[in-house]
């Protein structure tokens, strides 16, 4: 039941989430849009993690092949999921699909991009830009905006909280 | 006839939510199936504050023990800020409460890097550093599971147990604080646990 209620909750958050965040950082390429493109600001000298929620509105699936950012040494598309207690990471080296008429949320706990040997730290509203790379769609540039919100509370609910 | 049939599959379907009940419990449930059993071993370990931390000098006081490493972009900074976060919150009972943040990466995680990662968090969190040695026993007393996994780059990142446990000042585990657990519960079992 509890899980129930918590995904009920998730995803309201979630599409609440995806209607606030339809601002002047979204991006068209094609069939694909990118909306909120953001980077969670990182412990000092700690690894940082960036996401994006990407909408693919054609009829031809499509995968995300890799991701520039500035800055950053080395960019990683990666898949966290926790398998009982236990967290687990991939790297996607074959990208992340985003199928047709589907939407792919990167967000903390599940999809992200791992951002490895940063040479800027990462500030809360500063502008980071980047190129997503996407087989079918092509490259396009964009601009991540560092948030630091409450880490307790996790990016998602931080993101509802702000509509409140 | 067809009540002896339908007795039957009455009982096979109890037979059968047991099972499933079981299994969840047991998958599901995870690590605190193990409170109040004992857990973990003595340990001693190279710490962030100098020396050794004993694990039998630790009694007298709750304390809890987490396994991450540095490189981790999301599990462990979260856990260590939700835990400053919440221990802050907590106020005086959680005085003499003290985290130990294990790292299952003792080869990139130094003393150095470690200082340094511990410095963003509350001085109760303290940092330790076993041998690879060291590592495989204490994981292996604690239940912890570890794994590197190779990136492209040539570099890798650790797959590991995320759960944070928690034990009371006679050193014996009285719960755990799962990673996607609700933020309430976990701060209601930390209180529990303070109240003694």
């Amino acid at each position: 039941m509890n899980i129930i209620t918590k995904t009920i909750a998730a995803t309201s958050l979630a599409s609440a989430m995806l209607m606030s965040t339809a601002n002047a950082q979204d991006v068209k390429l094609g069939s694909i849009t990118i909306h909120h493109p953001w980077i969670k600001q990182p412990v000092p000298g700690a690894v940082a993690a960036a996401y994006a929620t990407i909408e693919n509105t054609g009829k031809d699936d499509d995968t995300l092949l890799k991701v520039a950012v500035e800055g950053v040494a080395i960019a990683q598309i990666h898949d966290m999921k926790m398998q009982g207690d236990v967290m687990k990471m991939d790297e996607l080296k074959d990208g992340l699909a985003i199928p047709a008429g589907k939407t792919v949320e990167l967000k903390p706990k599940s999809f992200h991009i791992m951002l490895i040997n940063a040479t800027t730290t990462f500030k809360p509203g500063q502008e980071v830009k980047g190129t997503f790379t996407f087989a079918k769609a092509g490259a396009v540039d964009i601009s991540f905006e560092v948030e630091s919100g409450r880490p307790e509370m996790g990016g998602m609910k931080m993101n509802g909280m702000k509509m409140n | 006839m067809a009540n002896t049939k339908s007795l039957r599959m009455t009982l096979w379907t109890v037979v059968a939510l047991c099972a499933a009940i079981f299994a969840y419990a047991y998958f599901v449930g995870g690590a605190k199936n193990l409170v109040g059993a004992d857990f973990g071993a003595p340990f001693k370990l190279s710490a962030t504050t100098g020396g050794e931390v004993d694990s039998t000098s630790l009694k007298g006081a709750p304390y809890g023990m987490f396994f991450g490493f540095t490189h981790c972009p999301e599990v462990c900074p979260t856990t260590l800020n939700d835990m400053s976060v919440a221990m802050k919150e907590l106020g005086e009972p959680a005085k003499n409460f003290r985290l130990f943040f294990i790292t299952v990466d003792p080869d990139r995680d130094t003393q150095e890097v470690m200082r340094d990662y511990i410095s963003n968090f509350d001085p109760r969190i303290v940092g330790l550093i076993p041998t690879d040695n060291e590592l495989q026993k204490v994981a292996h007393d604690f239940h912890i599971y570890y794994k590197k996994v190779a990136t492209s780059d040539g570099g890798y990142t650790m797959d590991h147990t995320a759960t944070l446990f928690l034990f009371g000042a006679d050193g014996k585990l009285k719960s755990t604080l799962g990673y996607d657990e609700d933020k309430a519960e976990q701060l209601t079992k930390l209180k529990k646990l303070l109240a003694g």
